[in-house]
């Protein structure tokens, strides 16, 4: 079937959610969503949105920018940053008036909490800067941007899953969707294609990230000749549960949660003298990390996070999510009992890069790639730099999503429909009888178990050029393996295997993007942390990532404005 | 341990019926039902269908019946089974089958969608956030924990009885709660017009199964009861 919308939006999290708000009134705007809208992984954040709004203690926007640059340690655009932190305030609020449950403080204010490097007087001490509802701010906030589109009436195309862009004459024209419910092809046709497809967490092996954030958005745009930008810079947070990588809020340790070794020390004493526990997450990261290597941790290795000094009813009313999922998953009252956790893949810095509204640039020299938008996670603004501080993703979701449709709405008026050819469903129609009918022996599962322990093992939080280059080799022999993958389920009524097979192809195809960006980056910065390179290189680095299709490697410099790079300690 | 499976198969493209197929498979006693439900479709059949996303009892996905009880499968363990006998897993009730353990949720978010689930206000906001107590915020904060997972519709005894199916179901009535106990919210009348009808709050007869089986411990039921109390409050203020 083919359909025409003026813009189609990919993703129903809070990015996509937020751009359709933003254009439903002027355009005729649809949503493609490879999930139920309200089942997006935007609704797993747990922690906050951060705002320099000042409901508990002083706090100005000029901070909240110095805390942003300094956790990416110098990498992220600081002209981008300066609007997002800026635009803050007013987010909170628009949010508030359109209904979302903020937790309150005594003056019946909008409650705020300490999260991790986000400080006042440019570093002296921790602030109390994020707006949460207590440990579900992202369901609220996904649930009401959700019943705001239904009420603007916001089409929605939920469980299709993009298979490709179409591009005429260097335009974005429109996608094209398989219908998970039908197995049915689709030309849907756009005056401007917004892609809002969140973060690849699960390309590794443990990850605080749903089964669907696998980076297709990112891979569909790469595939079209876009370059991806900073993919070496991949989040690794502290707190996952141990074993299973379930995101334990940064919120534990911004309500007074306290991190302990085996020996009962609180060893972030000894990383980050000034905040301590709230440390930016790729400094408490490595140093978890470094007290398993020597011999600190808990037999497989992980630590403890201790809340028990905080007393039952502050834990359950502001941590009730966390205290049960423990209870449920390890069958451990937080209340009582320390949590066991370790590092866990968490979110994407890097991604497809954008200019402050939204518009894809196709190279180093800032080259628009008309009719194509991007932001929330899949994009790369950028304004995390080499790692993003909690509570500053749900921000930039909302502030670049509103952008995004804002930049839209002004440029279809110059953006015609192009006339599509048959081509892009033919070829569409090719792949997947491709993957359907040849004849494969191997096991999906096997090859992405494969993909994920390789991706742990050798580029996680620590990571050197041996075991890069190693790496490398044995994703692109999976990649080979790949191609010889059975599928089985040859039915069109829900076949999540051919859905889960085109994944994979993405998934591979940005690991080996990724351990590329890492291998080149000869330095340590923020997230990407080489033992062979362990300090921070501004005479030759402190510039962004881009790799080409065809694994091309260029650079791009960073905008400075107002903080120049200096040495980051906690 | 080992543990052994009888799960609902059904596939209108190729089957005439719906059947029960067995499955045995080795679990971690921490693995989640989903994850052993994803064994069975890595090692042993890959076209067994349901819809899954968070993993972990946020999202709502996963709603299917084990052993009978509607239940989120990523929220239950391995662990909870007997390995002498066979977890029985069925798609909710109330709603069409499409393929096996996915079912049609459309007609659900449509009831959900009928209750207005936005907040209604008149007087223009101010510059910064509209106040409200700790208290006032309190009042409805159980019921912001809601996933939208359906298992409390499904359980539903009226739902389920063909006669009273018109009812809108707890979930719907849920979150019909949540905005007319926000006390920044100014649409009560409409509101209670919407609910005080028999396919509306009246719909339900206090069976508790709801509250029952909700996974994220909403009190479903009372707070119903405290809808319905409204609805007489508020006819009363009129006489
Ligand atoms: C557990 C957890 C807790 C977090 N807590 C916080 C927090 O407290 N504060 C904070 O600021 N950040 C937090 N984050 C980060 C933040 O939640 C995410 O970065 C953000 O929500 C991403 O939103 P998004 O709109 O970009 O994408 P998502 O919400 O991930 O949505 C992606 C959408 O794209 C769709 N999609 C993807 N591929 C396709 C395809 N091929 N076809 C069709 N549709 C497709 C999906 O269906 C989905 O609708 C957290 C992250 C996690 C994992
Ligand atoms: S309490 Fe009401 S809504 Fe809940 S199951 Fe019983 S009848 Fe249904
Ligand atoms: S009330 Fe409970 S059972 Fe019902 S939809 Fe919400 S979370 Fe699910
Ligand atoms: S998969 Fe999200 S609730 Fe179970």
């Amino acid at each position: 079937m083919n359909f025409k919308h003026d813009i189609v939006i990919v993703g129903a999290g809070l990015a996509g959610l937020r751009a359709a708000v933003e254009c439903v009134e002027e355009a005729d705007v649809a949503v493609v969503s490879k999930v139920l809208p309200t089942r997006s992984h935007s609704g797993a954040a747990q922690g906050g949105i951060t705002a320099s709004i000042g409901n508990e203690e002083e706090d100005h926007w000029e901070w909240h920018m110095f805390d942003t640059v300094k956790g990416s340690d110098y990498l992220a655009d600081q002209d981008a940053v300066e609007i997002m932190v800026k635009d803050a305030p007013r987010v909170i609020y628009e949010l508030e008036h359109m209904g979302v449950p903020f937790s309150r403080n005594k003056d019946g204010k909008i409650a705020q909490r300490n999260f991790g490097g986000h400080t006042s007087e440019y570093g002296k001490k921790p602030v109390k800067r994020a707006c949460y509802a207590s440990d579900r701010t992202g369901r609220v906030v996904l649930d009401t941007l959700y019943d705001q589109c239904l009420r603007h009436r916001v089409k929605f195309y939920q469980e299709h899953y993009v298979l490709s862009l179409v591009f005429e004459d260097k335009k974005c024209a429109g996608l094209i969707t398989y219908d998970l419910s039908s197995g049915e092809l689709n030309l849907i046709e756009a005056r401007a294609v917004l892609l809002a497809t969140g973060g690849c967490g699960r390309i590794f092996k443990t990850t605080s990230n749903g089964f669907a954030s696998t980076g297709d958005g990112l891979n569909l745009a790469h595939r079209a000749g876009i370059p991806l930008m900073d993919m070496e810079f991949v989040q690794f947070h502290p707190t996952g549960l141990y074993p299973l990588g379930i995101l334990v809020s940064e919120a534990a340790r911004g309500e007074g949660g306290i991190l302990r070794n085996s020996l009962g020390e609180r060893f972030m004493e000894r990383y980050a003298p000034t905040v301590k526990d709230l440390a930016a997450r790729d400094v408490v990261s490595r140093a978890i990390l470094t007290e398993v290597r020597e011999g600190r941790s808990f037999e497989g290795g992980y630590v403890h996070l201790d809340l028990t000094h905080l007393g039952e009813k502050k834990i359950i009313e502001r941590l009730w999510e966390i205290t049960s999922f423990v209870r449920i998953y390890l069958g451990i009252d937080p209340v009582y009992e320390p949590i066991p956790v370790y590092p866990t893949c968490h979110y994407l810095m890097g991604g497809i890069p954008t200019d402050t509204d939204g518009r894809v640039l196709q190279d180093e020299s800032d080259a628009i790639a008309q009719g194509l938008y991007a932001a929330g996670e899949c994009a790369c603004v950028s304004v995390h730099g080499a790692n993003r501080l909690g509570c500053n993703s749900l921000l930039d979701t909302l502030v670049f999503g509103r952008r995004c449709g804002m930049a839209m709405k002004a440029d279809i008026s110059k953006i015609e429909h192009q006339p599509v050819s048959d081509e892009p469903l033919e070829k569409a129609k090719e792949m997947l009888a491709g993957l359907l009918y040849h004849k494969g022996y191997e096991k999906i599962d096997v090859v992405r178990r494969n993909m994920q322990s390789l991706m742990m093992d050798y580029c996680s939080v620590f990571r050197d050029e041996e075991g890069l280059k190693k790496e490398l080799e044995s994703i692109r022999s999976l990649k080979m393996r790949f191609n010889d993958v059975e599928i089985v389920d040859k039915g069109k009524n829900f076949n999540y295997e051919l859905m889960e097979a085109i994944e994979l192809g993405h998934q591979l195809d940005l690991a080996e993007v990724i351990l590329l960006s890492a291998l080149y980056r000869k330095e340590s910065r923020g997230a990407h942390f080489r033992e062979d390179f362990p300090v921070r290189d501004d005479t030759n680095f402190l510039k962004h990532t881009l790799v080409f299709k065809g694994q091309e490697v260029r650079y791009k410099p960073v905008v400075i404005t107002r903080f120049q790079p200096e040495a980051r300690v906690y | 341990m080992i543990l052994k499976f009888r799960i609902f198969r059904y596939d209108p493209e190729k089957d005439d019926a719906p059947y029960y197929q067995s499955f045995e498979i080795e679990a971690d006693p921490k693995d989640r039902i989903l994850d052993c439900l994803n064994r069975i479709r890595a090692e042993k059949d890959p076209t067994l269908s349901f819809r899954m996303s968070c993993g972990h009892g946020v999202c709502g996905s996963d709603g299917m019946r084990i052993n009978g009880t509607s239940s989120l499968a990523c929220q239950k363990l391995a662990k909870d089974f007997k390995e002498s006998e066979e977890v029985l897993i069925e798609p909710l009730q109330v709603f069409r089958v499409i393929k096996d353990l996915v079912v049609d949720m459309d007609p659900f978010f449509e009831r959900y969608y009928s209750v207005k689930p936005y907040l209604i206000t008149r007087t223009p906001p101010p510059d910064t956030e509209r106040l409200q107590s700790v208290e006032e915020h309190r009042k409805f904060e159980d019921a912001i924990r809601c996933i939208l997972c359906a298992c409390c519709t499904a359980s539903c005894p009226v739902n389920q009885d063909k006669a009273t199916a018109g009812y809108i179901g707890p979930a719907a009535l849920v979150r019909a709660f949540r905005y007319l106990f926000d006390s920044r919210d100014e649409g009560r009348e409409e509101r209670i017009a919407l609910l005080d009808n028999k396919d509306g709050a009246w719909g339900c007869q206090t069976r508790w199964m709801c509250t029952k089986v909700c996974p994220k411990e909403i009190p479903v039921t009372k707070e119903i009861f405290e809808i319905k109390k409204r609805i007489l409050e508020s006819k009363k203020g009129k006489k």
